[in-house]
């Protein structure tokens, strides 16, 4: 029982130190996107007056709601998007002997590799010349290449962990390939597939080169780019306060996404604690 | 269908080990199933890479300067002699590298700290798990643009903290070490949330059988813990060396490159979107690639068959 109380201790204190790393430098976004303008550059943490002009703000700029729905649209569809393209590649690296296999993984590592910044001329022309400039599909196709690599990366290296008897035994039972993948596989290989898309969807929430350069108008321009283009509560102000704020909430819905996957991370499998 | 051993039962049912025999129906068919999954992937990936990706790699052969069109010609490696023989590259490469591995270190260490906290904690786990992401969830240049502010005496908490006329980020020792904490506190999350995956694939029975064997905590960890993780760990620090080694938002925001603290993937900025010297440029990023190429190669080999698309099935710990 004492044993059980210090454990509890033990990890009290660790969660705390946790908490501490992660949420200290977002608190100091949280002042700053609460400080009035006149005292942004104070240096305190806590405020000494608060207000809240600068969310109240952000929501009466009709370009910053179009924004946030351009990014919870494109973001989703390109996630689920990458997620099923790359789980199908996956596991045919991790499972299946093929011809080209070393090619497509080889390739796939190098589009990662290869800095986006010369990427972005190229593309902005290619998107122009078939009418995908400034459109969602201009955005999600882009979002979805340049995910892939990690999204089939990540999983074929997961997937090649799984305990494959049970798939063998599947198909001598007469399940088709495509019934064991389905049946036997997709629920063991769920923690992995749950954590690159979490993965997936921050990376596409937060890419903000691409979509400078591949967006001009409401249409399609995501949040991160309308931040960039913050001007202050008057024109004469510096936005610091309202990029701190528009920032903070932009995690919101990481946050909400991420609290609704967490479970199946480690999902079936028996969260027991060892001792030590 | 030919299986190479029978007592491997996890080898994939395939030809594997016998590239040459004629192919057999099931082998066959596998194929096509492969090509069917790895279709939609590598249309994709092609469809919108592959002529960018070209069209650099021509203008870094190419004399290609926006302000000087019409001079335009192929000039074969002389962009890459130019940028090789250039002292800016060599003091960006340096700081880039210094950058690089210090984070991923450190990110290594906290990352498997926090995955084992976030699998373990007996208090709050989905708490935890959650909140532990929130720093990777932060826009980059945000984030970047609270730790400069932060760091700025008369501006920020942190610098307040200093002696008087102490300015972190004018120096360029403290300025790197600045830009690390700020790259270590952002990326950490993604280590961890990788790692939580590879400790979830660490059977809990073989914990407790190690344990029963007198095993402590400390032999645990590097003796089956680590290697079993070893998936995870090739994948959560080759993705993150190939990041930290393209870092760019936050350096821009923290010093703008002053002092020394310009990154490689800065200098191609620079020469792309500044001077718009696209052949300069275009050879820079050419040639970030290739020493990333020399990391991801020395990761795969370091780790062997467990990466992905190594074709031995001799690496199972069981």
């Amino acid at each position: 029982m004492t044993d059980a109380r210090g454990r509890k201790a033990w990890w009290a204190v660790t969660d705390i130190v946790i908490l501490a790393y992660a949420l200290v430098p977002v608190l100091w976004i949280a002042s700053l996107s609460l400080k009035p303008t006149h005292l942004i550059n104070d240096g305190r943490f806590v405020p000494s007056e608060f207000t809240w002009s600068n969310y109240h703000q952000l929501f009466k700029l009709d370009l910053f709601t179009s924004a946030l729905r351009n990014s919870i649209g494109i973001a989703l569809i390109a996630t689920a998007l990458s997620v099923v393209i790359g789980t199908l590649a996956a596991y045919a690296i991790a499972r299946l002997s093929f011809p080209g296999k070393k090619l497509l993984v080889g390739v796939s590592l190098l589009v990662l590799m290869f800095p986006q910044m010369s990427l972005v001329s190229p593309l902005f022309e290619i998107e122009r010349s078939v009418g995908l400039f400034d459109t969602w599909p201009g955005l999600i196709l882009p979002y979805i290449a340049f995910s892939l690599p990690l999204a089939v990366y990540t999983l074929s290296a997961f997937f090649r962990e799984i305990p494959w008897e049970l798939e063998k035994a599947a198909r001598m039972d007469g399940a088709t390939p495509f019934q064991a993948f389905h049946n036997v596989i997709v629920p063991l290989a769920a923690p992995s597939v749950f954590t690159t898309t979490i993965l997936v969807f921050i990376f596409c929430w937060n890419d903000f080169l691409l979509a400078v350069s591949l967006t001009s108008t409401e249409a399609s321009q995501t949040a991160t780019v309308a931040i960039a283009n913050f001007t202050g509560v008057s024109q004469f102000d510096e936005p610091t306060g309202s990029i701190a704020a528009a920032a903070l909430l932009l995690t919101i819905p990481i946050i909400l996404f991420v609290l609704f996957f967490q479970r199946r991370i480690v999902a079936g499998l028996t969260a027991g604690a060892v001792k030590g | 269908m030919t299986m190479t051993t029978e007592s491997d039962l996890r080898a994939p049912a395939s030809a594997r080990g016998h590239p040459r025999a004629p192919l057999s129906q099931g082998a066959r068919s596998e194929h096509r199933l492969a090509a069917l999954l790895c279709a939609p992937a590598a249309l994709v990936i092609l469809v919108v890479t592959a002529y960018p990706i070209g069209y650099a790699i021509y203008l870094s052969l190419q004399r290609f300067d926006l302000r000087f069109p019409e001079q335009s010609s192929f000039v074969g490696l002389a962009n890459y002699g130019s940028v090789l023989t250039s002292g800016h590259w060599w003091q960006a490469l340096t700081t880039t590298l210094i950058i690089t591995v210090v984070s991923v270190a450190i990110e290594f260490v906290i990352g498997l700290a926090l995955a084992l906290a976030m699998y373990r904690t007996l208090i709050g786990r989905g708490l935890i798990r959650t909140v532990v992401l929130i720093p990777y969830s932060i826009i980059t240049v945000v984030a970047a643009f609270s730790w400069q502010f932060a760091w700025t005496p008369g501006k920020g908490y942190l610098a307040a903290l200093l002696p008087q006329g102490v300015a972190p980020l004018t120096d360029h020792t403290s300025a790197i070490g600045v830009i690390i904490l700020a790259e270590v506190w952002k990326t950490t999350p993604f280590m961890a949330l990788l790692l939580l995956v590879g400790l979830a694939l660490v059977p809990d029975e073989l914990l407790r059988a190690a344990q029963i064997d007198g095993a402590g905590p400390w032999k645990r960890l590097t003796k089956i813990i680590l290697p079993m993780m070893k998936p995870a760990i090739l994948v959560a620090l080759l993705f993150r060396t190939l990041d930290a080694f393209r870092i760019f938002d936050n350096i821009y925001i923290l010093t703008n490159g002053s002092n020394g603290t310009a990154s490689v993937s800065m200098l191609g900025y620079d020469n792309l979107f500044k001077v718009f010297n696209l052949g300069i440029g275009s050879a820079i990023s050419v040639l970030i690639v290739i020493v990333v190429s020399i990391f991801a190669f020395v990761f795969i080999k370091l780790f062997g068959v467990v990466a992905p698309g190594a074709e031995d099935d001799e690496r199972r710990l069981r």
